[in-house]
């Protein structure tokens, strides 16, 4: 269980002046302005949830998280996860989340992987047989057999990835933060990240806070969303609320025989339009797909039809302009 | 901690990746004091002593000193190097996992090749050993012993202090490096060469003079008052120097997760 | 030429913009300054005969020595360079070899320039205030300073023209750190910097005679105190001269032909 109440916070940071003079007179006197990283966050999350966090750069996602692993105290605010306060009881604390941050790496460069794995046992505590179990499920599961005794240096950034959660999950954490778990990977690795994640929830339970930009992941993982900006929390629902509230426009692309038809259809916006293909906005509140293809059926010689959703890149971009932010 | 030695290997086995270069570097580590003790020895020879001091006595100093630094660069080198650390946000990694922060920064970087500079101070102090006219007790001895791990102590200490730094400011840093070069080559000398200030400051500050002064009396039979345990014992106040550096890398840790970098 | 000009002039500008770390290496070479002249006052103390060099001109030695570090140490850091040997990533600086000479050689110039000016002032003026014997001597007279100023000059670039040798070295070797941590400290010894010449045996000082390391610190800084007179000065600015030119065709020569070799073996 993982509650959040009011949490606050705020930096100082120092003003940049340029010029000589204004350069000297940094050295003696600081002038800072307060950033409100945070002001009044709360939710709950209950265990075995996969919650995305979403938000544009600088809204105070990272700091909501460094709070949450007990790196970073908050001015105002509690946190309770598992029964503990997180940067109050650290070290004991920490033994129960595991952290992949996508940009950075926890394995030691030149050694091969399994002696990252070994020392990470060792720093965790992990009793011999718990952890021969978790490193075989592991390996198995995120296919490291062949990689596991080379270097992490030599390894492609998608190698590495897998590398990297399978050590986050080594002592069995009950709460995984996922930051960027699939940025730079090609498709493949995206894939078997995902599928990973979501195993690992299902069958552990365990509860997994992802940070993404990538949407797919969201669309792919997260059954709720958090949405942060300008350091306020502006949306606390599931991926299929947000869809019915935004997006109720589908995309129509339609190949035909040649036509002059300009296609003038009720909740129709033509998108573009040559004689022989065009792309079509559907806005479902006023007319259904269906309508719409059996309308453009009796009007033009369909040869080909594809329906699509709107991205949901689309539909946080909306969101976002609701909010301003 | 046992720990602290499974995080050793592990630095072992990366740094024997690159074999050659280890060579290299450890060679180079070896050469910087001995040049550094040439010159001693070239002004000793043009000299004969210095404020009362004869060579080997000296040379007891430079090889305890260098040896105490050596040793303490080995183990403190992930200190040395904190501004990396930090400045790379991967404090953040360290704050993630459940051991203190001393330990980790620790394990985190040991530099092997300085065995460089600890085999030349070895050498030169086994050299002002054989050199000196006393007979070694085995108190002296221990008190030998003590004095290297006292300036072990000191210097560790000194390089936590300005890993604290890091925290607020990662410019000036090198005026750290007056207290640890700095200070390494000050303490070769035994402490009452230098001003009154100097001296002052060195005793009760940085308590260099627990390690290159007090028991240095009593090895060579200099001493004039006061009982010869507490000649003997004055190391301890240089391990004991430890302790409030400890608080204020505390105090740095807190601050810095109060702020956020 | 005026591509020379340019790099050294960008290195300068680049160079005088570290100003805090310029503050605290200020700090630094002040604090070793005088631990030495404290060192040195020591030695003295009980001395017996005359040493070579009066404890003033030892100071004004000194201090000159920590002002000018960067103009005199061959010991000098610039690691854009050796990662951009080591890397390979020396493809992009090759045009034809004997301008990469001298391309590298107004860049290290500059940035050893830099790094002397916004630190000799401020040492030179606290060195000047000291109570003595700490405190820097003036010149005995307006020509020695003259002969001092020219003496440095030369010196800056003898020094540069032999740090070329270890670049070229790292071509060879690969590794950085290793072959200029043993060039760089023997080369310092023998220039002078870890103790004045005067005070070596006799022996030694005729081989560093022989070498050009003394030209670039030992001999500017004693014709600063007179302790090297007019004449002999004269003629050991000639000298100077004499070893840089034959440094730089050496220099030039031989990383020529290292480029050669690295540009067939296409690493």
């Amino acid at each position: 269980m993982i509650a959040v109440e009011r949490l606050s916070k705020s930096f100082k940071v120092a003003k940049r002046r340029t010029g000589l003079w204004q350069a000297a007179k940094a050295l003696f006197v600081r002038e800072h302005t307060l950033v409100r990283a945070l002001s009044d966050i709360s939710f709950t999350i209950r265990p075995g949830e996969i919650v995305g966090y979403i938000g544009p750069n600088g809204a105070g996602k990272s700091t909501t998280i460094k709070i949450m692993s007990g790196i970073l105290v908050p001015d105002e605010g509690r946190c309770d996860v598992f029964g503990f306060t997180p940067w109050k009881d650290r070290v004991e604390y920490v033994r129960n989340i595991g952290v992949v941050f996508g940009q950075r790496t926890q394995l030691w460069w030149d050694v091969p992987v399994i002696d990252s794995f070994e020392l990470l046992k060792d720093i965790y505590r992990i009793p011999k047989t718990e952890y021969k179990a978790n490193v075989d499920m592991l390996v198995d599961t995120l296919q490291l057999e062949s990689i596991v005794h080379t270097p992490v240096r030599q390894l492609s950034l998608g190698q590495r990835m897998r590398c990297e959660i399978a050590a986050s999950l080594l002592h069995g954490p009950r709460l995984l933060f996922l930051d960027e778990p699939t940025i730079g990977l090609d498709a493949v690795s995206k894939i078997a990240v995902r599928k990973f994640v979501k195993t690992i929830n299902k069958e552990k339970g365990v509860t997994v806070i992802l940070t993404t930009h990538d949407m797919n992941d969201i669309e792919a993982l997260a059954d709720r969303i958090l949405l942060i900006g300008g350091g306020s929390l502006l949306y606390d629902g599931t991926l299929q609320s947000l869809r019915s509230r935004f997006g109720t426009r589908r995309t129509i692309t339609i190949d035909y025989r040649e036509t002059a038809d300009r296609l003038d259809l009720p909740g129709v916006e033509v998108a573009s339009w040559t004689p022989e293909r065009a792309v079509l906005h559907v806005d479902t509140e006023r007319a259904t797909v269906s309508e719409t293809i059996a309308l453009l059926s009796s009007r033009v010689e369909l040869k080909d039809v594809a329906v699509e959703a709107q991205p949901i890149e689309e539909i946080i971009v909306q969101l976002y302009k609701e909010h301003r932010i | 901690m046992i720990l602290y030695f499974k995080y050793l290997r592990m630095l072992f086995k990366a740094q024997m990746q690159y074999r050659a270069s280890f060579l290299l570097l450890s060679i180079g580590q070896c050469v910087a004091p001995l040049t550094v003790f040439a010159g001693l020895y070239i002004l000793f020879q043009r000299f004969g002593q210095i404020q009362g001091w004869s060579f080997y006595e000296v040379a007891l100093t430079f090889g305890v000193i260098h040896m105490a630094f050596s040793i303490s660069e080995c183990f403190a080198r992930g200190f040395d190097s904190f501004s990396v650390l930090v400045g790379g946000g991967d404090f953040d990694r360290l704050l993630v996992r459940p051991r203190g922060t001393v330990v980790q920064v620790m394990g985190s970087r040991f530099e092997f090749t300085r065995i460089g500079r600890l085999a030349q101070g070895t050498i030169v102090l086994v050299w002002a050993i054989a050199g000196l006219d006393i007979v070694w007790t085995a108190p002296k001895l221990a008190t030998l012993a003590l004095m290297v791990t006292s300036g072990v102590f000191i210097f560790t200490g000194i390089f936590i202090l300005a890993a604290t730094l890091c925290f607020w400011t990662i410019q000036g840093l090198e005026v750290a490096n007056i207290f640890t070069d700095g200070g390494r080559e000050m303490a070769q000398y035994p402490l009452n060469i230098y001003e009154k200030w100097a001296t002052r400051f060195f005793t009760f500050v940085i308590p260099f003079g627990c390690v290159n002064y007090y028991p240095l009396l009593y090895v060579l039979d200099r001493t004039n008052s006061g009982p010869d345990i507490a000649y003997m014992l004055a190391p301890l106040a240089g391990i004991a120097f430890i302790i409030p550096c400890l608080l204020v890398w505390r105090f740095g840790v807190r601050h810095y997760r109060s702020t956020g970098s | 030429m005026r591509t020379y000009r340019s790099v050294f002039k960008l290195r300068l500008l680049l160079g005088m913009q570290y100003r805090a770390a310029a503050l605290a290496g200020v700090a630094t070479q002040f604090f070793w300054g005088f631990m030495l002249i404290m060192i040195y006052r020591a030695f003295y103390l009980h001395a017996s005969g005359q040493p070579p060099m009066s404890l003033e001109e030892l100071a004004s030695y000194i201090w000159l020595q920590q002002a000018f570090l960067a103009l005199v140490a061959l010991w000098f850091r610039d690691n854009e360079l050796f990662t951009l040997i080591t890397t390979g990533n020396i493809a992009y600086e090759l045009c034809r070899p004997a301008d990469l000479y001298g391309f590298w050689y107004a860049k290290l110039l500059g940035m050893r320039l830099s790094a002397a000016i916004l630190r000799c002032i401020p040492i030179l003026l606290v060195a000047a205030f000291l109570p003595a014997p700490y405190r820097i001597q003036l010149p005995p007279d307006a020509s020695a300073f003259v002969l001092f100023a020219a003496a440095l000059l030369l010196g800056l670039l003898l020094v540069v023209a032999i740090s070329m040798f270890l670049y070229i070295s790292v071509f060879v070797t690969m590794s950085p750190t290793g072959s200029m941590i043993v060039f760089g400290l023997i080369g310092e010894f023998l220039a002078g910097l870890t103790i004045p010449v005067p005070y070596m045996p006799s022996w030694l000082q005729q081989i560093v005679y022989a070498l050009p390391f003394r030209w670039t610190a030992d001999f500017p800084f004693r014709v600063y105190s007179g302790n090297i007179p007019h004449d002999e000065a004269l003629i050991g600015l000639a000298v100077q001269v004499v070893w840089l030119l034959s440094l730089t065709l050496l220099g030039r020569w031989l990383l020529g032909r290292t480029m050669r070799k690295v540009v067939v073996q296409g690493g």
